[in-house]
């Protein structure tokens, strides 16, 4: 990436949230400890689970998406990302590849309500259907639906290899994560 | 046995046919049969009575023009014996009318012109005999000529000069790649002497083709005599017709066939009273396409998976349980006969500089004469669908031909007047296959075509290999997409990409011809693909 | 391929691999070749020990002056022969396939024994797939847990054959096969039945080490606990041609 902080003056912005996914990758972040500190002076988190902004700005430089693509909601939400964002990361193996969210994909969607809050519900079974969002079909990773420009792997990917993506970022350069992190790391 | 003994049993064989006055000869290949002419020909025997001996109704083999069955041939003494006049569309009512007509007075309302450019265009020697003898009939075969390419190789030339004839005549493989088969047949025949075997593959599964299924079923001696000369050529004593059980009609011919050769002694221990020994077994496919594939159909034979697997070594080297194997297809047995009957030179005559003699091939889709040809290497492509084939049905317009089957390409009207061979249509992206030919008019959408054939690949597939195993699934998805107006630039560079890969990677023919279909019509009507792409959304 | 102890009257070739001068028996194969000199050539359906199989494609290589690839696991060498290992063209064929095999069946890394001791994750990260490109197949195949010791998880299966050959080959059970066609081809064990009533399965463990991954594994194993240990199949392979 371009955006070299120094030269134009103003700290990269950057903007994460969850989709379907546990909050690992996000929590993962957080496990950079005290490199966060180093990394607050380069990068402004401008819309993120982590911080208080409700709004996502009009344009930000990274956005960061944990959790794969499993409701309207999350649609939504990775339509916008990419709408809004200059470059757009997956994070984890849920926004990757689907990881354990697709793991319904075996099955029909109906089934799988039915076993959740029937089958194995005593009290009161019943679908919920007020304030959740609609599940979909078939649960895709991020760039099933929109275009991603970088993966970074991992279940969670560790704090390090996070890093080493947010330093060679706001470097200018390219990181290539197959050298830190895998599928299932 | 001597050319001449053999000369003498055929002249003998014809003069039992010298008191029939009348030759009825009714199709009996299974195109016909299945528009029913197996009721015909006992209308038409009916009809005809015992006839003193002068008249005689027989099953023969493939006429050309199966989309005119049942097709009845009248030959009469007095008009010349040559079949002169054909009758289509024929009915069990009809028979009474063809059996009262006489020379020169024919029943008008059913006769099929045999001046038209679909007969006298084409040029027979794979099909001289198809549609004139009783597939059946020994006597018939030999009547015609037959064994006489065997006899004279065993009584009169040495293996090498067999060979030699065979290279001469550039004769190359109909099986689809066109490899040269005196070069094939040399190289086993240079292998240390020891156990080698001979197949015949006649696993013919391209969608469409049925060329060598009409072969067998209208001349299967050909097919043997072919193969007895190759095994005295090569040295093998051991023979396999690896047939599909999908062509019970062909297989029944066969056997017939097989037992009659032996029983003349024409097959088996000491064929022709010489030292040469060959036999003959035949082996049923299941209908999987990817055992026509020569190291698949092996291991089926075997009794194994019918699996490719890879070359080197090739089968001329360790082939059929690791021993030196020569397999050829149908087509290029049946051409052997003629060339050790009429010398290489002679075949060589036919054809262009680097494709020699004829081709079989199989015309259907929106095309007028549907059915059976054989022309000349070299004949041009427009020839054969405009003149011969009779154009486009329902005053459409021609829009592309598909040769090759799955393997193959489409090619679009510009490239109509290239010479077809091997290699002209290996330029056009396409290729020769086994020789079918699917007409597609105005209504065709190429992107139909692509995924017709892509899913014919994708369950077709063995599985052995990645690329073509799951490449064929997501090419066919993303063609899936294409077609239904779901897709992007995005997949059809997808699909252009994996066409690529599959290409280069696949362990056998399938795979790597598998992108073919797509690739050809990305070239020539790569506006029908585009005119289906969904605009990106954002 | 496995061959025998001492063969006489093999050639040395000499040849180039990657700007390489090296030499080799005419009698090996090119990825032998480049094992012995640690030249690194991705692979999956071959492994030292086992007859040639050819069909993961992974290893293919550029021959110089032939167009088509080559695989290596399947040729063998030859004087002055030029090969190229990892050309970019190469590289990204070998994305590919493995994208492929990825989106084939379910291969979720995260809940999988073999995490972290998987050569197909590895050969991922090796080569730099981090995201498949082409969609999902989502089709679902059993799991066989029938076996008192072993299970065995169609959905991570490669089709590799691994197992087909050394329960054949080394073992001398032939408790395994393939059936079907296409994607949706499996192994099997006699003839379909479930594995732990196979009458021919010696119980020896040989297929699960060789497997390269997830889908035969040791039963009782959690997330990453499954390790496989492979040293015994060249040693074994040798032994018993030497007999
Ligand atoms: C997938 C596949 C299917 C094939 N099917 C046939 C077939 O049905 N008939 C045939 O003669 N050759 C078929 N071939 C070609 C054979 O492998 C082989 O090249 C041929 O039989 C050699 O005979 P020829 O030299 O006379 O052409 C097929 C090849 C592939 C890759
Ligand atoms: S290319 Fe296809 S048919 Fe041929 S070996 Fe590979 S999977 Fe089987
Ligand atoms: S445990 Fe041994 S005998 Fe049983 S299937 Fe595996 S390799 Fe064969
Ligand atoms: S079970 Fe394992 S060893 Fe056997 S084919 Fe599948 S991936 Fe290969
Ligand atoms: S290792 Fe060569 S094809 Fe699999």
């Amino acid at each position: 990436m371009s955006n070299d902080p120094t030269s134009t003056g103003h700290k990269i912005t950057v903007a994460t949230t969850w989709l379907d996914g546990c909050s690992g990758c996000h929590m993962s972040f957080l496990d950079m400890d005290e490199r966060l500190i180093a990394l607050a002076d380069q990068i402004d988190i401008v819309y993120s689970p982590l911080v208080d902004t409700k709004e996502l700005p009009e344009q930000v430089d990274v956005g960061i998406l944990e959790g794969s693509i499993s409701s309207d909601d999350d649609l939504e939400k990775a339509k916008e990302f990419r709408q809004h964002c200059k470059l757009l990361i997956s994070l984890g193996d849920c926004a990757v590849n689907g990881n354990v969210p697709s793991m319904r994909n075996h099955f029909k969607l109906a089934d799988v309500m039915d076993r959740a809050y029937r089958e194995n519900v005593t009290l009161q079974p019943q679908i919920p259907v007020h304030g959740v969002p609609n599940l979909l079909g078939t649960v895709k990773p991020i760039h099933g639906v929109v275009a991603v420009d970088l993966f970074v792997p991992g279940c969670p990917p560790h704090a390090d290899a996070i890093w080493y993506v947010l330093s060679e970022l706001i470097e200018g350069r390219t990181p290539d994560p197959s050298q830190v992190t895998r599928f299932g790391a | 046995m001597h050319l001449e003994d053999l000369a003498e049993k055929a002249a003998e064989f014809r003069a039992e046919e010298a008191a029939i006055q009348r030759e009825v000869r009714v199709c009996m290949a299974a195109s016909c049969q299945s528009s029913g002419s197996l009721a015909v020909m006992d209308a038409l025997k009916d009809a005809c009575g015992d006839g003193n001996g002068t008249c005689h109704v027989k099953g023969v083999g493939c006429m050309g023009l199966c989309s005119a069955g049942p097709l009845v041939a009248v030959a009469d003494k007095d008009c010349g014996l040559d079949a002169s006049l054909l009758y289509r569309d024929v009915t069990p009512n009809d028979a009474p009318d063809i059996m009262g007509s006489v020379c020169g007075a024919p029943v008008e309302r059913l006769r099929c012109p045999t001046d038209q450019p679909f007969f006298a265009r084409q040029h027979k020697i794979v099909l001289e005999n198809s549609g004139i003898i009783d597939p059946d009939s020994f006597k018939n075969y030999v009547a015609a000529g037959g064994y006489a390419g065997m006899v004279r190789a065993l009584s009169e030339m040495t293996p090498a000069d067999v060979l030699r004839e065979v290279t001469t005549s550039g004769l190359r493989g109909r099986g689809g790649g066109g490899y040269p088969t005196g070069l094939k047949w040399s190289t086993v025949a240079k292998m240390p002497a020891g156990q080698k075997y001979v197949i015949c593959n006649a696993d013919e599964g391209d969608p469409g083709a049925f060329m060598d299924r009409a072969v067998l079923e209208s001349d299967p001696h050909r097919v043997l005599e072919g193969m007895a000369i190759a095994a005295y050529a090569i040295g093998a004593n051991k023979g396999y017709i690896y047939v599909r059980a999908e062509y019970p009609l062909a297989v029944e011919r066969l056997q017939t066939a097989l037992r009659k050769a032996k029983r003349a002694g024409f097959l088996g221990n000491k064929i022709a009273d010489t030292q040469f020994n060959f036999e003959i077994e035949i082996r049923l496919g299941a209908g999987a396409f990817v055992c026509g594939e020569e190291t698949a159909l092996m291991a089926s034979i075997e009794g194994l998976r019918g699996q490719p697997r890879p070359r080197p070594p090739y089968p001329a080297e360790s082939g059929l349980w690791g021993c030196p194997t020569l397999i050829n297809n149908v087509e290029t047995f049946a051409n052997i006969a003629p060339i050790v009957r009429e010398g290489g030179d002679w075949f060589a005559s036919i054809g262009t500089e680097r494709s020699k003699g004829t081709k079989v091939f199989a015309l259907a889709g929106k095309i007028h004469n549907t059915g059976l040809i054989e022309v000349p290497m070299g004949t041009k492509l427009r020839d054969i669908i405009e003149i011969i084939g009779g154009g486009i049905p329902d005053d459409k317009s021609f829009k592309a031909v598909q040769t090759g089957g799955p393997s193959g390409g489409c090619i679009p009207d510009r490239h109509l007047d290239i010479p077809v061979d091997y290699d002209s249509l290996k330029t056009l992206g396409t290729m020769m296959g086994s020789g079918g030919m699917i007409v597609m008019d105005e209504t065709s959408c190429m992107v139909d075509v692509a995924r017709y054939f892509m899913e014919f690949c994708m369950t077709e597939s063995c599985g052995k290999c990645i690329p073509c195993r799951t490449g064929t699934w997501q090419m066919h998805s993303l063609l899936d997409r294409i077609a239904k107006s779901q897709g992007t630039q995005a997949d059809l560079a997808l699909l252009e990409e994996l066409c690529e890969v599959v290409q280069a990677t696949s362990l056998c023919g399938l795979g790597q011809t598998a992108p073919n279909p797509v690739l050809s019509t990305l070239r020539y009507f790569r506006d029908e693909y585009e005119e289906k792409l969904q605009l990106p959304t954002s | 391929m496995p061959r025998p102890a001492n063969q006489p009257n093999v050639r040395v070739v000499t040849l180039k691999i990657d700007d390489l001068d090296l030499s080799a028996r005419e009698d090996e194969t090119i990825i032998e070749v480049c094992r012995e000199n640690k030249i690194p050539i991705p692979s999956l359906c071959y492994l030292d020990g086992l007859s040639t199989w050819g069909a993961c494609r992974l290893c293919v290589v550029e021959l110089e002056g032939q167009n088509r690839l080559t695989a290596a696991c399947s040729t063998r060498v030859a004087e002055g022969m030029q090969i190229h290992t990892n050309t970019e063209r190469l590289q990204r064929y070998r994305r590919t396939i493995i994208e492929l095999l990825f989106a084939e069946r379910s291969h979720i890394c995260s809940v999988c024994v073999s995490n972290g001791h998987c050569e197909l994750q590895s050969l991922a990260q090796r080569c730099g797939v981090d995201h498949v490109r082409v969609p999902y197949r989502q089709a679902a195949y059993p799991v066989d847990s029938s076996h008192e010791m072993f299970r065995l998880d169609h959905n991570r299966c490669v089709l590799c054959t691994r197992c087909v050959r050394v329960c054949d080959e080394i073992e001398g059970a032939h408790t395994w096969d393939v059936m079907g066609r296409g994607s949706d081809c499996r192994v099997i064990t006699d003839l379909a039945l479930p594995w732990g009533e196979s009458e021919t399965c010696t119980g020896c463990g040989k297929c699960v080490q060789v497997c390269p991954t997830g889908a035969l594994v040791k039963q009782g194993t959690s997330v990453g606990e499954m390790v496989k240990d492979q040293h015994f199949l060249p040693i074994l392979a040798r032994r018993r041609h030497a007999r």
